[in-house]
């Protein structure tokens, strides 16, 4: 029924588009509307009627999937079995800060984020400078470079599991070999990445995993063309005259990027610092799809969010879940707030 | 004259490395399952084997894979863009009483992570009798608080002037909406639609979760399941992989020149 409401609109939205003759009936349609709308609108609601009308379908999914999910976690959080259990209060909670397991998957989302995010950042900084500036198979090279992002994780991951793969037929491994280096596990190394830079043993356990670090490459190349798209918008909202009175004065690209460009692209750079960062705390298919389900070697890539995936579907474990969930949620939001607050006051709006 | 040959030069490197595993996948997906797991570097396949992508088709039902998968993303998509325009426009021009607050407990649904809300809404999903439809898959997508920010923005950044003018002519806010605003910002309308449909087409944890007929199967699930049980064919799972790509690749490609545009100037400069 309701897929048929909805399908019903995409075609009325698609005749619309295609015959301008449809377009009278419902000029005066919405005229009507108008009208009532405007009978109704009193002094002190101001435009609540018309606002109520437009905002009907969104806050009703909103509320329904957004809001109303949240309030219910926060009920699951505090039982045991999610909700068909006792009430134990606080009591997942505190088994989740004493556990040993939640916090190694809090040090695998801080590791991820921090791994992934001023890279992405700097690269794609650096892409979006070199694309702005020519002119030739701009629009060429600007598509090659959003590719990944378009694509699925899923099928993504496809691919680079088999480059990975930690055999002999693996990309990386014959890379590896032909400059006369052994053949690595990859996705399936625990071992730590700081073993396999400086070779001390006692390293092992020490820092990401090589399988998280591989997770983090392929977030990297997976969504940098994101960023990139978001950086050229803004370099264009820079007056050229800025450029070149500096260029006229002797300074130099260097000097230019970071007397002129990057404070005025500070907007843009605090924007995204704080859409990645809550981005890199919920990731979850990146992991999924390349692991297979999210756990990794010895659990080295298993990240908060997987964490609170398997303790709801594989253990079962809905109340723990849940209050992780939260706890996850709580780390997000006074992130963001701490951002706003440190990094905000630098920002220079023109 | 140097400098410039050194930048295409920068940009060709970097566009080599992003673009290198998709011409692996194609060039794997039309070799041999002999050539296509040998350890060899070479790329080009030696013949170009076609019939792969109808084996590929044949170990799994991607027909029907592929339809539900463009229902859902195209419904969802067509949803997204009315209620974010309605919301924006709301929330942008319109003057009631608790929109600053109401617009920021929108936002906030933005800071909470995905898998928080999947229990709650499976359990919704089940209440509503919606397991293994249509519905579950795409009515909870159907309006996002980033397309709403973002149109929003847009929305914003028209001169009030534009709504002075068609009120004294006597057009109250939906006909100024739908004939005057919405036309304004059709770049934002194709970014969002896009990002919408990005969305829904990659996405894989919820429709795993909520269907569990192969009918209602939609590609992304489908592919996970076949790299499962074909893991072996790298081949078939190439093929399997590209074409399940194109779809997104040539929509991006359609939508590109409106996508720059939205993304750059946000409507009109008053």
């Amino acid at each position: 029924m309701v897929a048929g409401v909805l399908i019903a609109i995409a075609v009325a939205a698609l005749l619309l588009i295609l015959q301008p003759r449809f377009l009278g009936p419902v000029d005066t349609a919405l005229e009507w509307v108008d009208r009532i709308l405007d009978r109704i609108t009193t002094r002190s609601a101001r435009d609540l009627p018309a606002a109520a009308l437009l905002l009907a379908p969104a806050i009703a999914i909103l509320a329904a999937f957004g809001i109303f999910p949240i309030l219910y976690a926060l009920f699951m959080s505090a039982y045991d079995l999610g909700g068909r259990g006792d009430y134990i209060g606080l009591a997942n909670y505190s088994e989740a800060l004493k556990s040993s397991a939640f916090w190694d998957c809090f040090f695998v989302t801080v590791y991820f984020a921090f791994g992934s995010i001023p890279i992405t950042l700097a690269v794609s900084f650096l892409i979006a400078n070199l694309l702005f500036r020519i002119v030739r198979a701009r629009g060429f090279f600007r598509t090659v470079y959003f590719l990944p992002y378009v694509t699925s994780a899923v099928a993504a991951a496809m691919i680079w599991r088999f480059i990975l793969r930690p055999d002999d037929v693996g990309l990386a491994n014959m890379l590896l070999r032909a400059v006369g280096i052994d053949a690595k596990g990859w996705l399936l190394e625990p071992r730590s990445v700081l073993f396999f830079l400086t070779g001390n043993t006692h390293l092992n356990a020490v820092g990401p995993s090589l399988a998280l670090c591989c997770v983090i490459l392929f977030e990297i190349w997976h969504s940098s063309g994101f960023m990139i798209v978001i950086f050229l918008a803004g370099l264009t909202s820079i007056p050229k005259e800025l450029e070149e009175a500096a260029r006229i004065d002797g300074a130099g690209w260097f000097q230019v990027t970071r007397t002129i460009t990057i404070p005025l692209l500070s907007p843009t750079i605090f924007f995204l610092t704080i859409v990645s960062v809550v981005k890199a705390f919920q990731a979850f298919n990146s992991f999924y799809a390349l692991t297979g389900n999210g756990l990794g070697p010895l659990d080295t890539t298993q990240n908060t969010t997987v964490y609170i995936f398997t303790s709801f579907y594989v253990n079962n474990r809905l109340g723990y879940g849940a209050a992780v969930a939260t706890l996850l949620c709580l780390a997000i939001v006074s992130l963001t707030i701490a951002q706003w607050r440190l990094l905000g006051r630098r920002v220079h709006y023109e | 004259m140097i400098k410039k040959a050194l930048l295409y030069a920068v940009l060709a490197c970097g566009a080599a490395i992003t673009t290198f595993p998709f011409l692996w996948m194609v060039t794997a997906a039309f070799k041999t399952i002999g050539e296509a797991s040998a350890a060899s570097f070479s790329l080009l396949p030696r013949q170009w084997q076609w019939h792969n992508f109808v084996e590929a088709f044949q170990a799994a039902p991607f027909g029907r894979y592929f339809f539900n998968s463009f229902l859902v993303a195209f419904s969802v998509t067509a949803c997204v863009i009315l209620t974010s325009l309605m919301a924006g426009y709301a929330f942008a021009r319109l003057d009631f009483p608790g929109r600053k607050s109401l617009f920021a407990v929108v936002l906030a649904t933005m800071m909470v992570p995905f898998e928080v809300t999947l229990i709650p809404n499976f359990r919704l999903i089940h209440l509503l009798n919606w397991y293994n439809t249509y519905p579950a898959l795409i009515v909870p997508w159907c309006a996002n608080a980033f397309s709403i920010f973002l149109m929003r923005q847009a929305f914003m950044g028209l001169p009030g002037d534009y709504f002075d003018a068609a009120k004294v002519d006597g057009c109250g806010h939906l006909r100024f909406l739908v004939w005057i605003a919405a036309p304004l910002v059709k770049p934002i309308i194709v970014t969002v639609g896009l990002f919408a449909f990005l969305g829904s087409y990659n996405s894989l944890v919820w429709p795993l979760i909520v269907t569990g007929e192969e009918s209602m199967r939609v590609v992304q699930v489908g592919l996970t399941v076949f790299s499962l049980a074909e893991g072996v064919r790298v081949h078939l799972l190439m093929c399997a992989s590209t074409i399940v790509i194109l779809p997104t690749v040539a929509l991006y490609f359609a939508a590109q020149k409106y996508f720059l545009e939205g993304s750059i100037s946000a409507g009109i400069k008053g």
